[in-house]
């Protein structure tokens, strides 16, 4: 990146960056104006406090869950956009299973973690990772069959007249038409493994895990520790959620819309 | 006709089989070497429709469709033709010189041929400069010219157009008009071009074929007898004013006492 270029990025970061610091110094002023009790809500400077200090305890939860959420984001993730390519290439399985995902869809599926925690060991990793590609699942399915079907009549009629066969009209036409609704559901995807995860936790887990750990923190009025694990979970989050979207940078560089203009 | 013809439509008919719409009725055309035929006609007359079956992109109820003496289904697998639409039709996600090479794929030319016949490609239509540019990076004009430029990269002996510059605006058109009859002298393609523009019709080609609305049938057919090389001063010849008319009665006549009403009765 030039010096020019890496300007224009701060720049285009600058509004953000002013927000955040007016929120967290009103936060900071509020509660000292105020004086708001600890277990309401602390302050930032003795949330950013703990989050040093406690760091070999919370950096370690949170990579422990992180591992978890990019379980459930890649089974999830995985077998969305298989079970959309089976739907969109047999039309007949289309019919039967899409009215019974949309209904599905309506189910909050946050509900299922106690009975996931039962279903799996609640201790292992696995229990969290069933909820969170359970959660992933349905938003990615749903955007890339919406994908693999938005494919212009004439687009595949040019190819029929070339004597395409339906293997090439998928790789040269079906397939990049659906990237960009692919990592769209990614990126939303990668926000719900991360609650996945978290929420799994709250109904039990490995004590080295974050969720339990904000959880059992919260229980014993260790606010500002349970505060500083939310900060890790949101860190985290964030992280995946910008993979995505640099791997979407790279892998869908033609879309006009990712180049602004 | 001395020479075999390139295209051969023997009485064709398409029924739709929803709503029971008979889209064209007892076609007959044929298209002679190096030719460049005008199909025009009023909207729902079947001209797109003709010139799909030509293509073999959909199938006639009845009646055979010949392309250099082979059967349609044969013709496209051979790539025997290129086909332009109304919309260019182009992938966002290649840059130009892709579009213009993705026949070139589909028929597995090495990659160093491919390169080579997008360069030429690429000057015939003037768009060297915007080889690595994306369709959306350019105007409707220029990707309309893309389109040309990758249904005539394979050098397929017949042209199928189907309103390909029905989108753009009169000054742009009637300039891809004359791009289109120059590039049209150079490769020495068939052309068989649908358009519901009366002057454009005239103005391209050696012979308008009129059609007829529900069901689509041939009206009639105008011989176009003004000299190739066409130019700008074609456009305001006394002779291009007299065919156009010419044009314009047969389809007026046509479009009168054929009712949809007395159509339905009739069949």
């Amino acid at each position: 990146m030039t010096a020019k270029a890496a300007l224009a990025s701060l720049v285009e970061w600058l509004p953000a960056l002013v927000v955040a610091a007016v929120v967290i110094g009103l936060w900071q002023g509020l509660i000292v104006a105020f004086h708001v009790q600890q277990f309401l809500l602390p302050k930032p400077t003795s949330i950013a406090s703990t989050f040093w200090s406690d760091r070999h305890e919370l950096w370690p939860a949170g990579w422990y869950t992180m591992k978890e959420a990019l379980g459930g984001f890649a089974i999830g993730s995985g077998l969305g956009i298989l079970a959309a390519t089976f739907v969109s290439r047999f039309k007949t399985l289309g019919t039967a299973l899409m009215p019974i995902f949309i209904a599905a869809n309506a189910v909050p599926i946050i509900a299922f973690a106690p009975i996931a925690d039962a279903w799996f060991n609640p201790f292992s990793p696995h229990s969290k990772m069933a909820i969170a590609a359970v959660l992933c699942f349905l938003p990615v399915m749903v955007n890339t069959l919406r994908g693999l079907q938005s494919a212009r009549p004439r687009q595949i009629e040019l190819m029929r007249s070339y004597a395409a066969s339906e293997l090439m009209i998928w790789r040269r036409v079906r397939i990049p038409t659906a990237l960009p609704f692919v990592f769209t559901a990614l990126k939303i995807a990668s926000v719900l493994a991360m609650i996945g995860a978290i929420v799994g936790e709250y109904f039990g887990g490995a004590t080295t895990a974050l969720g339990v750990l904000i959880n059992s923190d919260s229980q014993i009025f260790q606010f500002t520790k349970a505060w500083a694990g939310i900060v890790v979970a949101s860190l985290l989050g964030m992280a995946l959620y910008l993979a995505v979207a640099t791997a979407e940078r790279a892998i869908v560089r033609w879309s006009p819309q990712l180049r602004g203009s | 006709m001395s020479e075999q013809s390139v295209v051969r439509v023997g009485r064709v008919t398409k029924t739709f089989p929803r709503g029971d719409v008979t889209a064209l009725q007892d076609i007959d055309l044929e298209l002679a070497p190096r030719e460049f035929v005008s199909l025009i006609g009023p909207s729902g007359c079947g001209k797109s429709t003709l010139l799909r079956v030509i293509g073999d992109l959909i199938e006639p109820t009845h009646g055979s469709v010949t392309i250099n003496g082979k059967s349609a289904r044969q013709a496209r697998n051979d790539g025997d033709y290129g086909i332009v639409f109304q919309d260019s039709v182009l992938f966002d996600w290649r840059t130009v010189a892709k579009n213009i090479a993705l026949p070139l794929e589909m028929l597995g030319w090495e990659r160093q041929r491919r390169r080579q016949r997008v360069a030429e490609m690429l000057d015939l239509v003037e768009l060297t400069a915007f080889a690595e540019h994306h369709p959306w990076q350019l105007s409707g004009g220029m990707q309309q010219r893309v389109s040309i430029a990758r249904a005539l990269a394979f050098e397929p002996a017949l042209l199928l157009m189907d309103e390909p510059f029905g989108a753009l605006d009169e000054m742009t058109r009637e300039r891809l008009n004359l791009e289109l009859l120059a590039i049209w002298e150079k490769t020495g393609s068939t052309v068989a071009f649908v358009t519901h523009s009366i002057s454009e019709a005239v103005f391209l080609s050696g012979r308008v074929v009129v059609m007829s609305p529900r069901p689509g049938r041939i009206a009639g057919a105008v011989d176009v007898d003004l000299p190739y090389p066409r130019t700008v001063e074609t456009r305001e010849a006394p002779r291009f004013f007299e065919l156009v008319t010419q044009v314009r009665e047969l389809l007026r006549q046509r479009g009168e006492h054929l009712l949809p009403e007395e159509e339905a009765v009739l069949e």
